[in-house]
């Protein structure tokens, strides 16, 4: 009793209050960059595609983050960036978690053929360098915001077939699913009330922990051009646009852009992982 | 030791079925998916005659399965076809050309983020639950969040536009090869072989700046790992008893990192994946002559033919890397069969 008391004390309780807090502070950084995104044209006077004063002033009480090489605020363009890269983050990762989790849940609860098939498949897509093949989409599609929506989204696929087939597998040999077969309930009825719900807690860590993956991936393509085509704000994008500038000590045209997907990318990790401790921690509570 | 075989042969014939799936997935990606590759990469405006020129000089105008077939053909024979502009070269010699430049980059950015993984997963693992555990933790995932062009950039601006002490890009001073032949295209290695240690150097100093963004962003996945390793180790029982038989703590922690370094081993396969990713990003980052730079250059110019056949490298290049990897693995843990 005392030695599993010293124990609880000793790890049980700081990795609550760890996860807690990284819940907490991944919850706070995402709300504050939503906020502000959202809220981006009662916080900056200037347009973020039009000529807002002389080009590439430093920092100042007027431009807070300075100009661009065309003249364009930099504050704005990371306000407004920030809608883009939420925006395709969002829906891409929505979307290939509504592709990839009825996948994988068919492939994992009727097996066979069609299992071998999708798990090939996603395997292979899995093991190739997400950024390639998301270029090799984008580049076949051409850079809008729908394509490179639709790049991302199939890249991230098999992050979440993989997982759902994994739990559909053993989720569907345990007695209470064994026990709904038996009273004759339908496959899909069972798919849908018997393993989906257990799913789901896992599939929300996963797809947070997707969206912080997602950021770097967006990030990556509008940084190789192949995301929105300009002037549409966009930090991957403007990063780019700044780096010809870099090494003429115009640092502002590059930090900013790269500090907010960095702390975006931060704050859906930190959530993603209290999310997964709190889940792990309150499993091994059952046992 | 039959077993061991009967592992590398079945886990070697497996890789024929990823290969061919992946390169039926690029085949869909590059022609049978909606967008014409052609018309996006030359844009709309180019003339109708121009776009249909090209086509027939990628082969794109004959219908699917022909073009599948002779596809898949192709590949098999080791022909890549050739580049559409510059010389016409054959599409595997340019790819040989460029890949020495990211082999360098990736070995030098996998060393970085191996020794920052190694050290900062152990410390954290010994320390576990403390003040230091939870900052290293917080490193992991800042790291990992770190946007590789940006962390390149803010190196650049440091070392290079303020200090001025190292080199922004490139991957050698140019006027050193000058009548200068590489023999396997690693110039570090060359410059060894060929007894031009100042080549060594130069490469050495250029390779700094990058291998150390790539690192840095990759070694967070390996405190992770390292970490809840060691934490599981270090709770084993023969840990308890090399202390019980009064072993320095030092000799202690070889022991654990010894077995907590097996899983690492096989992360390293898929993080092979994720250090590609990288170093297409850290290329661009740099202006390193390497394959995500010659990929990325070649989208711009539309050289079809060149873009299908990188593609198709990185694909065959990431599936034997993945098998070798299990393989190693299958050698140093025996407890690994089918």
């Amino acid at each position: 009793m005392n030695i599993g008391f010293k124990i609880i004390r000793r790890t049980i309780i700081p990795q609550i209050r760890e996860s807690g807090l990284m819940l907490k502070l991944g919850l706070a950084i995402v709300a504050t960059i939503i906020v502000l995104s959202i809220a981006a044209p009662l916080l900056t006077p200037y347009s973020p595609v039009t000529k807002a004063g002389v080009a590439l002033q430093p920092p100042s009480s007027r431009h807070i983050m300075g100009t661009n090489n065309l003249g364009y605020d930099v504050f704005s363009r990371i306000l407004y960036g920030g809608r883009t890269v939420l925006t395709v983050v969002i829906s891409a990762t929505l979307l290939s978690m509504c592709v990839g989790v009825p996948l994988g849940l068919i492939s994992g609860y009727y097996g066979r053929i069609v299992d071998r098939i999708f798990s090939i498949v996603m395997d292979s897509m899995y093991a190739f360098p997400s950024l390639i093949l998301a270029l090799a989409i984008a580049a076949v599609l051409g850079p809008s915001m729908v394509n490179a929506i639709i790049a991302i989204a199939v890249v991230y696929i098999p992050t979440y077939f993989r997982m759902v087939r994994g739990q559909t597998l053993s989720i569907k040999s345990l007695l209470y699913v064994e026990a709904a077969k038996a009273i004759g309930a339908k496959d899909l009825r069972i798919i849908i009330r018997h393993i989906l719900p257990n799913l789901l807690p896992t599939v929300i860590v996963v797809f947070t922990m997707n969206i912080a993956d997602a950021i770097l991936t967006e990030a990556g393509l509008s940084f190789l051009g192949f995301s929105v085509p300009p002037p549409t704000p966009d930090w991957g994008a403007d990063l780019r646009a700044g780096h010809e500038y870099l090494l003429a000590g115009y640092w502002w045209l590059v930090a900013f852009p790269g500090l907010m997907i960095m702390l975006l990318a931060t704050g859906f990790a930190l959530i993603g992982e209290g999310l997964n401790d709190l889940l792990s921690l309150r499993e091994a509570e059952k046992r | 030791m039959t077993a061991l075989r009967t592992y590398i042969v079945v886990r070697t014939l497996m890789t024929i079925p990823i290969v061919f799936t992946l390169l039926t997935i690029v085949f869909i990606i590059l022609r049978v998916m909606p967008g014409d590759p052609i018309t996006a990469m030359v844009g709309m405006k180019a003339p109708p005659e121009y776009i249909e020129r090209l086509k027939e000089e990628a082969g794109l105008n004959k219908p699917y399965h022909v073009q599948y077939v002779d596809y898949i053909l192709g590949i098999i024979r080791g022909d890549f076809g050739r580049s559409l502009i510059w010389g016409r070269r054959p599409v595997l010699v340019e790819i040989l050309d460029h890949l020495p430049a990211t082999i360098e980059l990736t070995i030098f950015g996998f060393l970085v983020s191996i020794i920052i993984g190694l050290t900062t997963g152990t410390i954290a693992g010994v320390k576990c639950y403390t003040r230091v555990d939870t900052s290293l933790r917080i490193y992991s995932i800042v790291a990992y969040a770190l946007f590789i062009p940006w962390l390149g950039m803010m190196f650049q601006l440091i070392f290079g536009v303020y200090l001025k002490v190292l080199p922004v890009g490139g991957r050698i001073d140019p006027g050193l090869t000058v009548g200068w032949k590489p023999i396997t295209g690693l110039y570090v290695l060359d410059g060894i072989l060929t007894g031009r240690f100042d080549i060594t150097m130069s490469a050495l100093y250029h390779l700094i700046l990058p291998s150390l963004t790539l690192g840095i962003v990759l070694s967070g996945a390996y405190t992770r790992l390292v970490r809840a390793n060691m934490i599981d180790v270090l709770s084993q029982d023969f840990i308890r008893a090399a202390r019980a038989r009064g072993l320095s703590e030092f000799k202690v922690l070889k022991h654990a990192l010894k077995n907590a370094f097996i899983p690492v081993l096989t992360m390293m396969g898929l993080q092979f994946a994720i250090l590609l990713t990288g170093a297409v990003l850290t290329e661009t980052t740099f202006s390193w002559p390497g394959m995500g730079t010659f990929l990325l250059e070649r989208i711009k110019y539309v050289d079809y033919t060149t873009i299908q056949g990188t593609i198709v490298f990185f694909a065959i290049f990431v599936s034997v890397v993945n098998l070798v990897v299990d393989i190693l693995y299958a050698l140093i843990d025996p407890r690994i069969r089918y």
